[in-house]
């Protein structure tokens, strides 16, 4: 469980998280959404204890994480932010490896070794577990990071657009894993979407933001509603039915 | 085999080893092997007082200012930077000139304990700029540390005319090992020390490659790695100045060839970093004693030469690749 209370956050002049409180339930996929300039991603790097918060506190377990050690907050939660930008030249397995570094400190057993296999099998990149990240389609690359948070092996996995600059098969992929991994590995997985028709296909939950505020939060059908949507959009959008699923027209 | 698996570190070792041999019989006093079995007690004392010490002051400030380079371009995220590129060895310099002119009596460890303070200011203070700069560019970044390390030069030089001790810079600001002799070189053992430190924390600054998110995700304190990254380097740069002089590019050549070939986990190519490290100042040196023999060209001048070549090839490199 997640708790976050009174939280806000500025740069200079401008209010980015605006006095938000809210409890995010463990299990399940969660979707953020919202137009640009919202607070998601400020709100998640928050959660990850990558900012902190200007006031209010929050919670991961009972774990205060501007207080807790930054190592073990590593072994509850891990995030995955949108820009990957790599100027080191690792490879996938190198990298996944990583994953395990906040439980073995860089002295890797036995049983980091058979996380890394299963997270590389998981996310289907055996193939090309010894090519340097710099080789990789984005698809792939984007696959290897998500393999790396997989080896983490959290409670909480936080993922910030993780479909950015992915194809449509790509996106895809990452959204059945995620499913799978909140489904099968019982994680808490929190994930900033930019897509609502994503959001609406694999989320449990949603929060809608806006303005740095929460202007809706509930099971997905709760929020996937057309009047709602678009109002925190400003754009007509239509939410039509088609085979149990609720998709947005827009 | 991988051509980078232990047998090949062995292998490679060995042909270090052939170089420091080499090293050792290499000069205009003549010191063979069939002399020194036969007693010859002036090739005996030149081989104790000055082949020996100079074979291993070499060594020793090649594979530190390579680590040195790995390590900086980990933290600076950036393969163009090196400590004598981003005004780390000018500060240093600095340091060694400031030192002359207020405790010209004090022992050789506290000027280099001084300078190391000078060349920590020094990158902090690139680091820090870093940071301000909006666009971070690749190409910026080497020219913020060629233009800070130019300022800090300016400072030094302009110091230096003042109290008369411009060739006291000259002699820091070119490598130069025909100068070390025996008591001359014995604080260079520091950068062995820092060097295995640099080993141990190894994972530490891979990780601070991947960025300071990454860092933090893992449970680790990026300005805790990154201070320690710093001292090291500093540390490195103020004993190789203070005892041999600066020798330009080799912390960008060698990280480099050794990133492009195995890639950037430090665990794993760190060993290979101080080895080529050691090999190419070997090489240089002993390059420099053979041209003109009898007489000598500095390493410096060895190293800029070869070091100016290939950075232009890497530049162009990236640029082909980018366009």
């Amino acid at each position: 469980m997640i708790e976050i209370e009174k939280v806000t956050k500025s740069y200079g002049e401008t209010v980015v998280v605006d006095d938000i409180s809210i409890t995010l339930p463990s299990g399940g996929v969660t979707s953020i959404i919202g137009p640009n300039g919202a607070g998601k991603s400020t709100l998640l790097s928050m959660i990850g204890r990558l900012l902190s918060p200007d006031a209010g506190s929050i919670q991961v377990d009972g774990l205060d994480v501007s207080k807790t050690p930054s190592d073990v907050l590593a072994r509850r939660l891990s995030l995955l932010r949108q820009d990957n930008h790599m100027a080191a030249r690792l490879t996938v397995r190198d990298l996944v490896t990583f994953g395990r570094y906040p439980y073995s400190k860089g002295r890797y057993t036995v049983e980091d070794e058979r996380h890394v296999g299963d997270a590389l099998r998981f996310l289907g990149l055996e193939a090309c577990a010894d090519r340097f990240l710099d080789e990789l389609s984005g698809g792939q690359r984007q696959r290897a990071f998500v393999a790396m948070v997989m080896c983490q092996n959290t409670d909480y996995v936080l993922l910030d657009e993780p479909l950015n600059n992915l194809d449509i098969k790509h996106a895809v992929e990452i959204m059945r894993l995620v499913r799978r991994a909140a489904d099968e590995f019982r994680k808490t997985v929190i994930v900033v979407l930019h897509d609502i028709n994503m959001a609406s296909a694999y989320s449990d939950h949603i929060i809608a933001m806006k303005n740095g505020r929460i202007v809706a939060h509930g099971a997905m059908q709760e929020v996937i509603q057309q009047d709602l949507l678009s109002e925190i959009y400003e754009t007509q959008i239509a939410v039509e039915s088609l085979n149990g699923r609720r998709i947005a027209v827009y | 085999m991988s051509p980078f698996s232990p047998a090949s570190l062995a292998a490679a070792s060995f042909l270090l080893l052939a170089l420091v041999l080499t090293s050792l019989f290499v000069g205009v006093s003549d010191v063979t092997v069939g002399g020194l079995v036969q007693g010859d007690a002036h090739a005996r004392e030149i081989l104790l007082a000055s082949r020996i010490p100079r074979t291993l002051a070499l060594v020793l400030a090649g594979m530190g200012m390579a680590v040195g380079g790995l390590i900086m371009q980990m933290l600076a995220r950036n393969r163009f930077v090196e400590p004598s590129t981003v005004g780390t060895v000018d500060s240093a310099t600095l340091g060694m000139l400031v030192m002359m002119l207020v405790a010209p009596g004090a022992s050789v460890m506290v000027k280099m304990l001084v300078a190391a303070l000078f060349a920590l200011a020094g990158t902090a203070l690139f680091l820090r700029i870093l940071r301000t700069i909006p666009l971070r560019s690749t190409l910026m970044v080497p020219l913020v540390g060629i233009m800070l390390g130019g300022v800090i030069g300016a400072a030094t030089t302009f110091l230096a005319f003042r109290f008369d001790l411009l060739q006291s810079i000259g002699a820091w600001t070119t490598g130069d090992f025909s100068i070390v002799l025996r008591g001359r070189y014995e604080l260079l053992w520091i950068v062995a020390g820092l060097t295995a430190l640099a080993y141990l924390a190894a994972d530490r600054f891979t990780v601070a490659g991947l960025g300071q998110e990454f860092t933090t995700n893992l449970g680790l304190n990026h300005r805790r790695v990154l201070s320690l990254g710093l001292a090291i380097i500093a540390l490195v740069s103020a004993a190789v100045v203070v005892t041999v002089g600066t020798i330009p590019f080799l912390g960008l050549i060698v990280p480099n060839v050794v990133s492009m070939m195995m890639g950037d986990n430090i665990r794993r190519s760190l060993p290979w970093v101080g080895l080529i490290g050691a090999g190419l100042v070997l090489i240089c040196d002993i390059g420099g004693r053979l041209i003109i023999y009898p007489f000598e060209i500095p390493i410096g001048t060895m190293m800029g030469v070869i070091g100016a070549v290939f950075f232009l090839f890497l530049l162009l490199r990236r640029n082909a690749r980018v366009a």
